[in-house]
């Protein structure tokens, strides 16, 4: 358990001249639920999208599994555990939403595994598995919220980062997400989650980090963030 | 003779190649949002490939069976092409991928440049006239001639267009490439090396673009180094025609512009023949008197249709017959 499966050190990233990251340490430990909140434009999705792959940093350090992953493409990253769904969900509309889980599970080639895999997500979700004909573009955004779930356990994943899964969601839907992730994190899954819902995702973490303008102003474990005035003041609108 | 179905089948033929070059715009413009205008170059350079093997091949094997001998100039264009399309890719195109639109869309125009004086220096200004190793086939249908080469030409160009949509609608890769042109960040997440799907775009691209090189160089009889040029504008019209990144809409638009463009070339003599309004003049009564026509278009205004039905098409739907209207993309 305190193994660290993703170590961040000194993570900078910039969009051109813009420093949206401006140095943060973060870790997430094997079996971990961990958040990651803050308010709008705290710099949340580019962490996300650095730690993946996505963007290059611009400086500091990030290990995965113990080995540098700044060089790392995307593509190659999936193939080593590390998954994220971004946020807005990112469902291929013109696909179909079997399409679409076949994509997450588009870096194995274990195809007797990838069929159990695909019941168990229709397990997991009983709505896609009535719309697994239906092309991606018509879900509605609890579906596809699904959908884009569904997509990233298809992948197996060791690390999985969630971007606001619970956003522009109705308060029942978000409680089915909440439940969901929770399902998943009890399969073994690690997760880095980030939310604009801070109460309900510190409730269900074990650990917390909060940012603001590009920087980890705290970290600390999860309830002990729950208790925090500061906290409470600034996101749980106390 | 019944001209609506002479010129119907002499427009499918035409049309069929101009789908068939219509795919490789419209694929690269779904995954990367460029118009290669250097497409039209890929296939006169299949052309110019396809009938110099012929031509050798005809010259010193003259007892080879002449499908063998076309075939033969196939399987040279081919990899030819590929090559070209793929250094097209790399060398010209990957190196812009970030930068502004422009960039790329202007380098596009200077590849086809290079490429059509490449072939200049190669195969010099002379065409290259297809020997005649094809005996003249013609069947009669319904009063209308079809020759064994228009046959062939349809045939070719419907089972690679259902080869292709069974490879993009059945297969892994298939779906890699529909996910890449849908996003290709969240495609790459799911494990998809863009780079790779952009390479094999062209790929494939460029060997149907060799095949329709050699189809239309047999079918006029003639390559040259500047064929591409017009080729490549009718078929990329055939793609806008039919909603640029849509690959239903690049074969539907690429038939369509052939049979208005053959149409057009059998009646616009009739329907601007001055003689039918003779009595707008007494010169003009005399003179049909004694011509019979007064005939102000020839067909050699066929191009003039074409482009005619893509504005038509264009001012009423701005994203060509399948394309979705742009508002859904915003
Ligand atoms: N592509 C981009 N180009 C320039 N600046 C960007 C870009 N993407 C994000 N930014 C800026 O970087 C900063 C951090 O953005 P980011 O999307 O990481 O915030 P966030 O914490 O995810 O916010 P939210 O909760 O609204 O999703 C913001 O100031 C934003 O304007
Ligand atoms: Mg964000």
């Amino acid at each position: 358990m305190n193994v660290n499966l993703l170590e961040a050190k000194n993570l900078k990233v910039s969009y051109g001249g813009i420093n949206a990251v401006k140095g943060i340490d973060l870790e997430v430990k094997e079996g971990e639920l961990v958040a990651l909140i803050g308010a709008n434009g705290a710099g949340k999705t580019t962490t996300l999208k650095a730690l993946c792959g996505l963007l290059h940093p611009s400086g500091g350090q990030i290990h995965y599994r113990g080995e540098s992953i700044l060089h790392t493409p995307p593509h190659r990253l999936v193939g080593q555990g590390l998954a994220l769904v971004p946020e807005g969900r990112g469902i291929f509309g013109r696909l179909t939403v079997e399409e679409n889980l076949a994509m997450g599970a588009y870096s194995r080639d274990d195809a007797a595994a990838i069929r159990t895999d695909l019941e168990r997500v229709y397990h997991l979700f009983p709505r896609l598995a009535e719309r697994r004909r239906q092309s991606g573009g018509t879900l509605s955004g609890g579906e596809q919220q699904m959908l884009a779930i569904g997509r990233a356990v298809m992948s197996r994943p060791k690390l999985l980062l969630l971007d606001e899964p619970s956003m522009g969601l109705a308060p029942l839907m978000v409680q089915k997400i909440f439940e969901t992730v929770l399902a998943v994190a009890k399969e073994g899954v690690t997760l880095l989650l980030v939310e604009q819902n801070a109460k309900l995702a510190l409730e269900i973490s074990h650990r917390g980090y909060v940012m603001e303008s590009g920087l980890v102003t705290l970290a600390d474990e999860a309830k002990a963030l729950l208790n925090n005035p500061q906290v409470r003041k600034a996101y749980l609108g106390e | 003779m019944d001209i609506f179905l002479q010129q119907l089948i002499n427009g499918l033929t035409a049309g069929s190649v101009y789908a068939v070059v219509a795919l490789g715009y419209t694929m690269v413009y779904g995954i990367i949002q460029l118009i290669n205008f250097a497409h039209g170059e890929v296939v006169m350079i299949g052309a110019m490939v396809a009938f110099s093997v012929i031509m050798a091949l005809a010259g010193a094997q003259p007892g080879l069976p002449p499908v063998v001998i076309v075939l033969a100039g196939v399987a040279a264009a081919v990899p030819v092409c590929m090559a070209v399309g793929y250094l097209l890719e790399r060398l010209a195109y990957r190196p812009l991928r970030h930068a502004p639109r422009l960039a790329p869309l202007i380098t596009a125009i200077g590849m086809s440049i290079v490429l059509q004086h490449l072939a200049l220096l190669i195969w010099s200004r002379d065409p290259i006239a297809f020997p005649q190793i094809i005996p003249l086939q013609v069947f009669e249908i319904g009063g209308a001639a079809i020759t064994g080469v228009q046959i062939a030409i349809m045939l070719v160009s419907v089972v690679m267009m259902a080869g292709l949509s069974a490879m993009i609608y059945r297969t892994r890769l298939g779906a890699a490439m529909r996910a890449t042109a849908e996003n290709p960040h969240v495609a790459s997440l799911m494990g998809v090396d863009i780079d790779r799907v952009i390479a094999v775009t062209f790929l494939i691209g460029a060997a149907l673009a060799a095949v329709a090189g050699v189809m239309v160089g047999t079918y006029y009889g003639i390559a040259h180094y500047t064929m591409g040029a017009t080729l490549g504008l009718k078929a990329f019209s055939a793609a806008v025609l039919g909603g640029i990144g849509n690959m239903a809409g690049a074969m539907l638009g690429g038939l369509l512009l052939g049979v208005v463009e053959a149409l057009g070339a059998g009646y616009v003599g009739e329907l601007t023949d001055l003689c039918h309004a003779s009595f707008l003049s007494d010169a003009l009564v005399e003179r049909c008197a004694r011509d019979g026509h007064l005939i102000l278009f020839g067909s050699n205004y066929q191009d003039v249709f074409a482009f005619l039905v893509l504005i038509l098409v264009l001012v009423f739907r701005p994203s060509g017959l399948l394309g979705e209207r742009v508002a859904d993309r915003a």
